[in-house]
């Protein structure tokens, strides 16, 4: 008997509208019943989770992580970056093709998802859109999708070129899975190192305008109304990674136009500035980089009034000796699992009002909605027994020595957080435990 | 304000180390320049004792005449070993990192690392990794702080009316200094942007948009943009001329004949706007270019005093970085 109830706790679950005092019984990796307090209390279970004054809500879903296997297994492996990904709450991950080799066959993409890698969250991966993410000949879009990819991206990489994102955008329209894109106009942003700025000017670094990422933005916008008029298509696009206040208002107002598109912030982007660079801190570089004040609140504004469709981490591990480089030769990127909750419940609930479940929709039914999963990111009876349990008023510190990471590249060392997961349970194991 | 969100931690570095003058107090300022004096003042003999058998390691990135010549020169008229270590002919060819290469010096017994660096920042983390108090001799486009104390220490032997013995935030008060040419690509103009406001003096930077970006305005108090050269020497005390950095420009395209026609620092634009000013010039001068003959070698030109001011300043940075600073004990 593989039972487990979790007893005494508020469940959220923004898909089913819930948020009030439910107990729930998992069995056999499934949600078997989300009852009234009380009404279990003759269900029998190998294991019972009190969760009296937490939260009981749906696994969080985040569609952007780099977990670096093959090829990078001295940054993260499957096994470690999905540990990481437990510990934060998140029971589905989704992996970026940035894989040495990029992951853009069929061979590669069952390679990933074959159980021999170890992952202890549900796992999917976004092979690359275009082969070797060089952004010039698209790959072979309908047999990765049958081998189970959830979208296509470069990530990393933009899809530059306008006929080739014409392409990959007309290819995953057909399939029904978005093509994900990391917009940045390459082309204005060689040698950059941060976001483009006063801080950008007094540090002697290069800067990347905001025009580099709203460029891109707007271009793949004209594509999907180009491609709905004249194909007859309704592609999906995924914006990676929205940082500029520019880009978010082009979101906005494609999504009033009724155009298939979504996008993700990552928390770093609502939580900082560019001012954390500091005395060159390479752990507070990433790309798109931290931006402005006035971007970091169209962030948040945008999450609150519904024009970011998820919170998305960007998990992106790199060794030590890697980021203890010259700030211009370090790589982009920052570990992100185990600090979105703590970050998102300060810096959006705390600080901006946000109610719970719009957070937890944020991290759960809407990211599993915009890449189209069945029965993730929702707590209704027969769903996977995806489910994270925190404690949403506990402060805490966080202390990147104790990370699952391989590595520690976070700039939130010793940073205050506001939630902290108790249990992280993915198809009703127990994954994470605090 | 945002270190309450993000939390970035702060780094210690070793006391003597100067990485930028950003964060240097204007009573810092005054213990260096009054160090200066003092060592210049000191006799040759004397001078040798001051850090004698000291191990100074140079560390250089980039190529350097002045920079690199003045603090060894410094270091060894104040008696200290001194080695240098440039990218090429050294195992940075190969491929060792900053950190192993500060590391390597340490163990070497290298007791401060003056560094020139091709990367903004690189500074911060040679201190970091090594612990050592470090120079910052230039780096990247970010500052040179060194540079910026001796165009200070120029500006109040030449500007007149200014009591160079009360170094203060209102030393420099009613001095104009103009800073004109590739102000974004300059850590020279970075510095002395940052440094002479805090004495009191009024920089104006002047430059087209593709050289100087509005930005630069939030450099802090005391700095402002005159983009019109002519306007601009018309209120300065100080003309401070930079080269254009070519090998900076990242493709960048910019009309010489236009820039020169604007921006060139010629006889005949200073005698009509700035008769009396003071010309200065961090090198390499490019004649013909920002600068012409008349002026780079005429009666209102402090470009080679600069020069000379720097071994002074350099001597008394060094003392510094060594924990030095009792100089009369040390030679008695």
């Amino acid at each position: 008997m593989s039972d487990v109830l979790i007893l005494n706790g508020r469940l959220v679950d923004p898909a089913s509208g819930v948020d009030s005092q439910r107990d729930l019984l998992l069995r056999s990796g499934r949600v078997a019943a989300v009852e009234a307090p009380g009404a279990l209390k003759d269900a029998k279970a190998k294991k019972t989770i009190d969760a009296s004054g937490m939260i009981v809500a749906p696994g969080f879903v985040d569609v952007h992580v780099h977990l670096r296997e093959p090829g990078q297994t001295y940054k993260e492996s499957i096994a470690t970056g999905t540990a990481a990904a437990a510990a934060g709450g998140f029971t589905t991950v989704v992996a970026m093709p940035n894989t040495v080799p990029v992951n853009d066959s069929v061979a590669g993409l069952e390679w990933m998802l074959d159980a021999a890698r170890g992952a202890c969250v549900k796992l999917f991966a976004m092979p690359a859109a275009t082969f070797g993410s060089k952004g010039e000949e698209i790959t072979d879009f309908h047999e990765l999708a049958r081998a189970g990819a959830v979208g296509f991206t470069d990530d990393g990489k933009p899809v530059l070129h306008d006929d080739v994102m014409r392409q990959a955008l007309v290819a995953a329209g057909g399939i029904g899975v978005p093509v994900s894109q990391h917009a940045e106009d390459t082309r204005l942003t060689g040698g950059c190192s941060m976001n483009a700025g006063p801080v950008a000017f007094r540090l002697g670094l290069r800067g990347m305008p905001v025009a580099a990422e709203a460029g891109i933005v707007e271009r793949d916008i004209r594509l999907l109304r180009d491609i709905e008029r004249v194909d007859r298509l309704r592609p999906h696009l995924h914006v990676q990674h929205v940082s500029t206040a520019k880009a978010m208002d082009l979101i906005r107002a494609a999504k009033a136009d009724g155009l298939h598109v979504t996008c993700e912030v990552a928390p770093h982007h609502f939580t900082l500035t560019d001012n954390a660079i500091g005395d060159y801190n390479t752990n507070a570089k990433m790309n798109p980089p931290l931006r402005a004040e006035t971007d970091r609140l169209a962030m948040i504004a945008g999450l609150i009034d519904g024009t970011v469709d998820c919170i998305a981490t960007d998990h992106a591990p790199h060794a030590l000796f890697e980021k203890e480089q010259e700030f211009e030769r370090a790589p982009n990127g920052i570990t992100g699992l185990e600090t979105a909750l703590g970050l998102a419940l300060r810096v959006l609930h705390k600080g901006h009002g946000m109610p719970f479940s719009q957070l937890i929709e944020l991290m759960s039914a809407q990211p599993a909605r915009a890449i189209s999963l069945e029965g993730r990111g929702t707590l209704k009876v027969g769903s996977f027994a995806d489910v994270v349990v925190f404690d949403p008023a506990a402060e805490w510190a966080y202390d990147v020595a104790k990370t699952r990471s391989k590595s520690r590249n976070s700039p939130f060392d010793g940073a205050p957080m506001l939630g902290r997961v108790a249990f992280t349970l993915s198809e009703g194991r127990v994954v994470f435990q605090n | 304000m945002h270190s309450g969100h993000g939390a970035t931690k702060s780094f210690g570095y070793a006391a003597g180390s100067l990485l930028a003058v950003v964060d240097l107090p204007v009573i810092e300022t005054a213990t260096i320049l009054a160090d200066a004096d003092r060592l210049d003042r000191l006799d040759d003999d004397s001078k040798l004792k001051v850090l004698a058998r000291r191990r100074i390691a140079l560390l250089f990135y980039e190529s350097s005449t002045r920079t690199r010549t003045s603090f060894e020169l410094a270091a060894k008229q104040l008696g200290a070993i001194t080695t240098l270590v440039s990218d090429k002919s050294s195992s940075i060819e190969k491929g060792e990192s900053l950190k192993d290469t500060g590391l390597t010096l340490r163990a070497l017994g290298a007791e401060c690392i003056v560094l020139r660096h091709l990367s903004s920042g690189a500074p911060y983390l040679l201190a970091r990794s090594t612990g050592l108090p470090v120079l910052n001799a230039g780096d990247g486009m970010h500052e040179h702080p060194s540079q910026a104390l001796l165009d200070l220490r120029t500006i109040l032997a030449r500007v007149p009316n200014v009591n160079a013995k009360r170094i203060d935030e209102k030393t420099l008060a009613g001095v104009t200094v103009v800073i004109a040419g590739d102000i974004l690509h300059s850590r020279v103009a970075r510095s002395n942007a940052l440094l002479l406001p805090k004495l009191g003096a009024r920089v104006l930077l002047c430059g087209p948009k593709e050289l100087l970006p509005e930005y630069a305005l939030e450099l802090g108090q005391g700095v402002e943009i005159e983009r019109d050269f002519d306007k601009a020497l018309k209120q300065a005390q100080v003309a401070m001329m930079l080269r254009i950095q070519r090998e900076r420009l990242a493709g960048l395209e910019l009309n010489l004949d236009d820039y020169i026609a604007r921006y060139q620092l010629n006889y005949v634009r200073l005698a009509a706007n700035a008769p009396h000013a003071l010309v200065m010039h961090p090198g390499p001068m490019i004649r013909g270019l920002e600068i012409d003959d008349e002026v780079a070698d005429g009666p209102n030109s402090a470009i080679e005093e600069q020069v000379r001011h720097g071994v002074a300043v350099r001597m008394a940075l060094l003392a510094r970085a060594l924990g030095v600073v009792d100089f009369e004990s040390v030679i008695a």
